[in-house]
């Protein structure tokens, strides 16, 4: 089996952001809570590696820490949407064609014909900002997505043999659907969150350009992005910096999920990308 | 396949009951007041008591929500609280920006995506291939506002070749056309990435059909094969996305209008959140979530008219 | 770039005279840039500024109204005379006066719309401004007699509100979507979401405008803002959003910035009722934490005047008062030890406006640097409103209150800061009785006074009018007395 060029990037990207959200627990070159507003927009050189923000702030501080937010945000999103979407997937897909698997595949119709943005717009408006918000808003979406994507692909073992087998045995359908359909179906999940986490990534960003998500003083490179938009004519590294840090994360994450999938199921394997 | 129907008229109403009660709900637990919002800092008690009166906002709740439903159900869909129009009207008024902006992206979309997805299964593991895929990683994993943004700096700002947003109106379709091009193409970018890899997958899982193989055992060249057998079969998960990419594309584009401050829904309901006017948003949300769930059930009927085996839905 | 390349790209055709050179006509139209779109168009039945800032003097007309530096000029009513205990108001209206459907304006329809302003069911935002209206008659078609109950020193200034202007009775309900009203521009179109257009009202009874049209443009992304200046899609944006970028146009020798005073005075305001807020040495430390010129800086680029007072530093009667509140770090750790004081964690609500986001970052690291730790809260206006304006549920917020000479907010005891002490309203009664100007102008001080030595709030800074337009537009109103787009004097001079 070859290992593709594109899951070697998309592993290294991945890591690097991880190594930045560690580092920043121990150590940052600044500190991302102090302002000096007369040292504001100062370009990258030596003092100041990727320059320093409107309000002085060292960008590259805050872009090591905004990783652990990002981390943090992405996360919990994905882990509600696997938490609550697993097992409604998993029970809709071990009783197939009764009123609840009906019930489970509407609900989750329903909650994709809702406009996403809009309805995270209105969670924000009833509890207000905050990462916490944000992580609901996000995840709320993921649970469709996890449910729809379980039971599409537990159904398929249903009818496999070795299933059978474990019926007979008299096993119960949620002891099969644990023991059984679950670790065979856990690959395809891994691959679907790190997507999704790179999604999320992207919808934080999303947030904060509305002005939600993450509150300061907390740096969040969605936020550093939204805030820096205005600036970018008076600085273009405030806009840039935080864009390509979310642009080549996102990009890794990506190359990452595909390379995963092709390495977990080489009859899928499509070449490169 | 009556009771097929039946059944799914049902569970089609019954989604939309179950959505109006949420969105509803929803809208009645948002703290802010619509009448103090719209008489600010100044006003007195009599004042606020006398608006809210005249928008109706003292009606009990159960009450309020059958008036709300009774009048979707003949396309009355009451007054825009701050506006003071008719909220059909604001809506068919904002569909005008939404909806060809919508379809003007997913033209570019199609456009881009089909050439850039059959070039890249035609050269499957070459350099064109590669190159492609690449891109399209990149433009998935693109902000758009920072990318829209990027656009009006190049295109509106220095080269000057579109306007930096806003809408002049239909009366002009050429100058309305110019002014949706920049969001259409801030838009349709992401969406081109996705549409180009589901194309090139999608095609190259029908190019290892036994169908084609056969068709290239009877001679057929590869290039052959891929255009008078492949790609047709290969483009009904691309039409099923794009479907999907559309409705996403209508109620999606609040970032985008926003950028280039351009009247779409989108922008409406954002707006109408931020000023309470409830009736606004819930009339809007209600139309996306019923053009969605409706597209989704006469999709489900058309393909239980064309195979049968899927009018059950057990495996 | 060729002409005929310019030619087939620019957006409209007046757009390409102006750009093709001095040998053309000069251009009669004006795009406006404005950040908020105006709900509907009665500025008499909503408190949004944004309405003011289209229809005020351009389409709709008061008795009175503000001239470009705050004083009370005479609009509809030619002259007045105000009997000598202040309670009769005379006033001459203007003959042959017509509104925009081509009926009469005459003393009826004063007499209407001041009724209805005040009338038990009326829906207008500022209904104060009629408090004191005891009865309005008409004497003949050109003589309205305003009585009041007690005499008002403000009747005139209330009068030229936009929340005072005159309305028909035919119209006044329709004027939300359809505004009649006297001025020298009358509503031409409204494309919801996207521009406001008026023109010119050939009719007009007094001198008439040189703009022969003007559209209203609605911009709220800030980014966007700049991009509409540099593409020339929008001449003049009177209040411009991205002060960072401001001074970016003005070194365009296309574009010149313009920037003025407002009314606005922002302040770090505290609630005054909760504990520890209740005690003055804590709301004298924070006081003594911020640091006013960093806030300006920092999130107004620069643009803004420090104030020690509630008060417009532009008002004759403005007292300096900065000294009482001086950036002083090691005081405000002595104050709070003092009150005994803590690991104190307060609250800090953040409505929308870029003073108050980015100025709020600012305020916590200024608070946290004297031990005080900030839970910073944003909230929309209508959250704002509800929570902090309406029940008073909040420890520290960041605002800008813009209504002119609004000292007197201080006397509410239902005020969500929560101030109205004795002190104050012993003060103001005294205001109230008085009439001499200069008698005035020494207890307005006394007033500011009372405020900052009890240190109410924090006074931030006067908001200033940071705005930016093309360098051949004249005429534009440089301060803001009242939150208005007066286009009456305007003109292009190339």
């Amino acid at each position: 089996m070859r290992v593709a060029p594109s899951l070697i990037i998309g592993a290294v990207l991945s890591l690097a952001f991880v190594v930045m959200a560690l580092v920043s627990l121990v150590w940052t070159p600044f500190d991302v809570t102090a302002l000096a507003v007369g040292n504001r927009l100062v370009p990258p050189g030596d003092a100041h590696w990727l320059g320093t923000d409107h309000f002085g702030r060292d960008i590259f501080s805050m872009i090591l820490v905004g990783a652990r937010t990002s981390i943090a945000v992405a996360l919990v999103a994905v882990g509600v949407g696997m938490v609550i979407g697993v097992p409604l997937g998993l029970t809709a897909a071990s009783r197939a064609g009764s009123w609840f698997d009906d019930l489970i595949m509407r609900g989750n119709d329903l909650v994709f014909a809702f406009p996403a943005l809009i309805i995270a717009i209105l969670i924000t408006a009833i509890f207000g900002p905050g990462a916490i918000n944000a992580i609901i808003a996000i995840g709320i979406f993921n649970i469709p997505v996890f449910a729809r994507l379980t039971r599409g692909a537990a159904l398929s073992l249903w009818t496999r043999d070795f299933i059978l087998a474990a019926r007979l045995a008299g096993k119960g359908r949620a002891r099969i659907s644990l023991e059984h359909i679950l670790p065979n179906v856990s690959n395809t999940l891994l691959v679907q969150a790190t997507i999704q986490f790179s999604l999320a990534i992207l919808a934080e960003a999303g947030l904060a350009y509305v002005g939600l998500g993450a509150q300061p003083p907390v740096p969040s490179w969605g936020r550093m992005l939204a805030e820096a938009q205005t600036m970018i004519a008076l600085a273009p590294h405030v806009a840039l910096v935080p864009g390509l840090a979310i642009v080549s994360t996102v990009l890794g994450l990506n190359l990452f999920g595909d390379g995963l999938r092709d390495l977990f199921d080489p009859r899928l394997q499509r070449g490169p990308a | 396949m009556t009771r097929f129907l039946l059944c799914r008229t049902i569970s089609l109403l019954a989604s939309l009951l179950v959505a109006s009660l949420v969105i509803f709900l929803v809208l009645e637990v948002l703290p802010g007041d619509p009448a103090r919002f719209m008489l600010g800092l100044n006003t007195s008690p009599e004042a606020l008591a006398a608006l809210r009166e005249q928008l109706g906002l003292t009606a009990p709740l159960p009450a309020r929500y059958l008036g709300w439903l009774a009048g979707m159900a003949v396309g009355d869909f009451g007054i825009s609280y701050t506006y003071r129009v008719p909220v059909a009207d604001l809506i068919v008024e904002r569909l005008w920006v939404s909806l060809p902006l919508a379809l003007y992206a997913l033209t570019l979309s199609t456009l881009i995506a089909i050439p850039v997805g059959v070039l890249a299964a035609a050269n499957r593991n070459g350099l064109i291939d590669f190159s492609a895929m690449g891109l399209t990683q990149i433009g998935i994993a693109l902000p758009n506002f920072w990318f829209a943004m990027l656009l009006v700096l190049a295109f509106a700002v220095n080269l000057r070749w579109f306007s930096s947003g806003g809408f002049p109106g239909w009366q002009d379709p050429g100058a309305a056309v110019r002014a949706l091009t920049l969001p259409a193409i801030a838009l349709a970018l992401p969406q081109a990435s996705i549409l180009a890899r589901v194309m090139r997958s999608s095609l190259i899982d029908t190019l290892d059909e036994d169908y084609v193989r056969t068709a290239r055992a009877k001679g057929l060249t590869r290039g052959q094969a891929l255009w008078r057998h492949a790609l047709r079969n290969a483009l009904i998960p691309v039409v099923t996305i794009m479907g999907l990419q559309f409705s996403f594309l209508l109620a999606g584009a609040i970032i985008i209008e926003n950028v280039f401050y351009l009247p779409g829904l989108g922008r409406l309901a954002f707006q109408a959140i931020s000023a309470r006017d409830l009736i606004v948003v819930r009339s809007v949300v209600m139309i996306l979530v019923f053009a969605v769930i409706t597209i989704t059930f006469l999709v489900d009927i058309a393909y239980a008219l064309i195979d049968p085996r899927l009018r059950r839905r057990a495996p | 770039m060729s002409f005929g390349a310019k030619a087939s790209l620019a957006i409209s055709t007046a757009l390409i005279l102006a750009l093709s050179g001095p040998a053309l006509a000069q251009r009669t139209d004006v795009v406006v840039g404005l950040v908020l779109e105006p709900p509907h168009l009665d500025p008499t039945s909503n408190a949004a500024a944004a309405i003011d800032e289209v229809v005020y003097a351009n389409v709709f007309e008061g008795l009175t109204r503000f001239g470009p530096n705050g004083d009370i000029l005479p609009a509809l009513a030619e002259s007045w005379d105000v009997a000598e205990d202040g309670l009769t108001y005379r006033f001459m209206l203007h003959d042959g006066v017509t509104f925009h459907d081509g009926s009469a304006m005459t003393a009826d329809d004063v007499v209407f719309s001041l009724d209805r302003a005040r009338a038990d069911d009326s829906v207008n935002a500022q209904k104060f401004l009629f408090a004191d209206i005891a009865e309005v008659t008409a004497e003949d078609d050109t003589t309205v007699v305003v009585t009041l109950d007690q005499p008002n020193g403000n009747f005139l200034f209330n009068m030229a509100w936009g929340d005072a202007v005159i309305v028909a009775p035919e119209s006044a309900e329709t004027n939300t979507t359809d505004p009649v009203g006297t001025g020298p521009f009358r509503f031409a179109d409204w494309r919801q979401g996207d521009s406001v257009t008026i023109e010119r009202n050939p009719d007009y009874w007094g001198e008439p405008v040189q703009l022969e049209r003007a559209t209203f443009r609605f911009i709220a992304d800030p980014t966007a803002a700049f991009a509409a200046m540099m593409a020339e899609d929008v001449d003049t944006f009177p209040v411009y959003p991205a002060p960072e970028t401001l001074s970016i146009l003005d070194a365009d020798p296309r574009f010149e910035a313009i920037v003025g005073t407002t009314e606005g005075e922002t302040i770090l305001a505290m609630n005054n009722r909760r504990e520890p807020l209740d005690d003055v040495r804590v709301r004298e430390a924070i006081v003594h934490a911020i640091d006013r010129q960093e806030i300006i800086d920092g999130a107004m680029f620069g643009y803004g005047t420090p104030i020690g007072t509630h008060f417009a530093p532009h008002h004759p009667a403005y007292v300096d008062l900065l000294d009482l509140s001086a950036h002083d770090p090691q005081r405000s750790r002595e104050l709070l030890a003092e009150a005994g004081v803590e690991g104190l964690t307060l609250s800090l609500a953040l409505p929308p406006p870029v003073y108050a986001r980015r100025g709020g970052e600012i305020i916590a690291a200024q608070l946290r640097a004297v031990g005080i730790e900030t839970e910073i809260v944003n909230v929309e206006w209508a959250q704002w409103l509800e929570q902090v304006f309406g029940n008073g549920d909040f420890d520290l917020t960041v605002i800008s209150h813009t209504e002119p000479l609004d000292i007197e907010i201080y006397g509410r005891d239902d005020y969500y800061f929560g101030y109205a002490a004795p002190s104050f309203l012993a003060i103001w009664d005294e205001l109230n009785e008085t009439l001499d100007p200069d008698a005035r102008n020494a207890l307005l001080g006394d007033l500011q006074r009372d405020i900052a030595e009890n240190y109410v709030n924090v006074y931030l800074f006067q908001l200033a009018k940071a705005g930016v337009q093309n360098v051949d537009l004249e005429g534009m109103w440089v301060n803001a007395p009242t939150q208005a787009t007066d286009l009456t004097g305007a003109y292009w001079a190339r």
